[in-house]
């Protein structure tokens, strides 16, 4: 069953220089308990879909198009119509744990106010529900931790206080705004791990947010590539990595540097990200793309089915690799 | 290798700030944090040696102690045979000719308020102040095109380029002067994946041009696979692995490495999953306190009541290859 339906989302932002459209015609679709993994580098538009599924775009910032809950359409809902949704069926964990947590409150405090507000327990029931909750994601000795302050706790310790506050209402989805970009090796491999038991024990949906293609394809179901805030390609994982039908898709898998891999130069991308200001008429990739054509730089290429995905490109697919 | 004059050798470096305690009083004595421990390595002329470890293990503490941006507690910094830590410092001055720098944050390095020409024109004020203008705008126009910078950018500023080139521009700010030596201190942990790959492949194509000598510092093992002939992995200030980049991929000895390499995420969905109980455990323990005897003991598997006792010392397995664990071999021998 579907629980989150996107459907020709835009986002786009009011700025002293202009509008600028962040995320462009994009729809997509996650069934109940799957994993769905947004990639992209900065500038592509992935927190900013995230942001607009959840209703935290910045003041400037419009969006439109259908966002589908369970068949309800939540895209600019009021703030009071949306809090009903948020916590209960969707929540959010998001890259600083750090600046995410309120520096002022205990962490006990700030799972407690949860708890009050949407489910309406008593102070000490959702205490005791809190240091379950901080139980489950491995935190140890959660019974003392739970009135220490966020600073207190290190990076990866912190990011599970956001994950066990997350998870407080028993979200439907969670959206994982690059969660372990700002830790260690050692301790995203643990908060990743973490994150894959907690999808299949509280039967959620994941949307994972990352520019890190290695993370993606040991934790998610599908993936979404975007690129300048348009859709590039989506599939499956397995056929995704394995043969990338869009060249983007291909160059970026080709510039992750590996451990299995000698000493050769590494397949860079040439140029640079797109400017917001400033977006390629046609494809967004097309100034960066090894196999663009002519009519990759006037016309943008349509959303088209292939295979078991989707992929916008003119190029038919098998005239790569 | 087979330089016979290392061209740095650092020897016995440590490094120790003073941490005020919770609620300390200005009289209270302070605390004392060993960031870099007792650390001894040589680098050879165009070799790169790179610097691997988590956040907090004393990699940027390291590499600013070497070029004396940081005041060293004791030790040696050899270079070209002199120790940089003793000499004056319009001494030291001369020698930063030879030893440049590069940043993390590409844009936070660069002063905003400058053009990328006066940016990159500024070591040479401070270094050949008798050139004249005109000669040093043709340096900065051949060292931005070495780059990858136009030269008709060169009246932009700073936050009008991407990550990428903003770090470009550092590189080449670094380069102006002829350095031997530069200390790149993360340089493309801040970039996106496809930036990252120009940005190192520009660094190992200058290399070989220039016959420079590079530290690369990184957290991330597979970048610094790619650029480095030797590996040095630091676990709280310590050396606990030091080889030769080919040997160190090819067989890891001590567990905390072998530990890194494995929480490397596979881009390869038909790899499978490691178990949980091969993860590394828990975080980084606070190095104000650090653990008795071998630092890495209470995230290690292998750990045994030697491990608390005693601190193992640097062995030599074979030729190059460093390792301070107590049980490298039992645990390589399986």
């Amino acid at each position: 069953m579907t629980l989150l339906k996107v459907e020709n989302l835009s986002v786009e932002f009011q700025t002293n220089d202009g509008a600028v459209q962040a995320v462009k015609d994009l729809s997509f679709e996650l069934e109940r308990g799957h994993s769905l993994a947004i990639v992209g580098e900065s500038g592509s538009g992935k927190s900013q879909t995230a942001f607009s599924i959840m209703g935290l775009l910045a003041e400037n910032g419009r969006s439109s198009g259908r966002v589908l809950i369970e068949g309800k359409d939540i895209l600019n809902l009021s703030t009071s119509e949306l809090n009903t949704y948020r916590a209960e069926k969707m929540a959010m964990i998001f890259q600083d744990p750090m600046t995410s947590l309120n520096p002022y409150l205990r962490v006990s405090e700030q799972m407690v106010e949860v708890l009050v507000h949407h489910r309406g327990m008593q102070k000490w029931e959702a205490m005791a529900r809190a240091i379950t909750m901080l139980d489950a994601v491995r935190i140890p000795e959660a019974k003392n931790r739970v009135h220490m302050y966020p600073h207190e706790f290190s990076g990866g310790m912190r990011q599970r206080v956001m994950i066990a506050m997350a998870l407080l209402c028993e979200p439907e989805l969670l959206i994982a705004d690059e969660p372990t970009t700002a830790l260690d090796v050692t301790v995203q491999d643990q908060i990743m791990s973490l994150l894959g038991d907690l999808q299949k024990e509280f039967q959620m949906s994941l949307v994972l947010i990352t520019h890190d293609l290695g993370v993606v394809a040991q934790s998610c179901e599908k993936v979404l590539v975007l690129y300048g805030g348009q859709l590039m390609e989506y599939d499956d994982i397995k056929p995704l990595f394995a043969s990338p039908s869009h060249p983007y898709t291909q160059a970026l898998l080709s510039a992750i540097p590996r451990l299995n891999q000698g000493d050769e130069e590494l397949n860079a991308i040439p140029g640079d990200p797109p400017n917001m200001m400033n977006m390629p008429k046609g494809c967004p990739f097309s100034p960066r793309c090894a196999y663009v054509a002519e009519n990759c730089r006037t016309d943008r290429p349509m959303v088209a089915p292939s295979g078991s995905g989707l992929r916008a490109c003119h190029k038919p697919k098998g005239e790569f690799v | 290798m087979t330089a016979p004059e290392p061209i740095l050798s650092v020897r016995n470096l440590s490094v120790v700030f003073d941490v005020a305690r919770r609620g300390a009083m200005p009289w209270t004595p302070k605390d004392k944090l060993r960031a870099v421990d007792n650390i001894s390595f040589d680098l050879y002329s165009g070799q790169t040696l790179g610097v691997v470890g988590e956040s907090g293990c004393g990699k940027s503490t390291l590499a600013r102690a070497i070029i004396r941006m940081l005041p060293a507690e004791t030790g040696q910094v050899l270079w070209l045979g002199q120790d940089l830590l003793t000499t004056t410092d319009a001494a030291m001055k001369e020698k930063r000719r030879d030893l440049q720098m590069i940043f993390q944050d590409p844009l936070a390095s660069l002063d905003p308020r400058m053009t990328i020409g006066e940016i990159v024109a500024e070591p040479l004020k401070t270094h050949l102040p008798q050139m004249s203008k005109k000669e040093r705008a043709a340096e900065v126009r051949q060292v931005l095109e070495k780059v990858g910078i136009l030269p008709n950018l060169i009246n932009r500023y700073p936050h009008e380029f991407s990550g990428g080139q903003c770090q470009r521009i550092g590189i080449a700010r670094a380069l102006i002067i002829n350095p031997k030596l530069i200390i790149c201190d993360e340089p493309v942990s801040a970039l996106d994946v496809s930036i990252q790959a120009q940005v190192i492949n520009l660094l190992m194509e200058l290399q070989s041009e220039l016959g420079l000598s590079l530290v690369f510092i990184a957290h991330d093992l597979s970048v610094v696979k790619h650029i480095s002939d030797r590996v040095m992995v630091l676990y709280l200030g310590n050396i606990v692995e030091f080889a030769s980049s080919e040997d160190f991929y090819r067989r890891p000895l001590h567990p905390y490495a072998q530990a890194l390499i494995a929480s490397v995420p596979v881009p390869d969905p038909t790899v499978p999953k490691r178990p949980q109980d091969e993860l590394i455990a828990g975080d980084l323990p606070s190095p104000i306190n650090p653990p008795s005897g071998c630092v890495f003991r209470t995230r290690c598997r292998h750990a045994t009541d030697i491990c608390a006792e005693q601190k193992p010392t640097l062995d030599t397995t074979n030729e190059d290859h460093l390792v301070a664990c107590h049980h490298w071999r039992q645990i390589n021998a399986r």
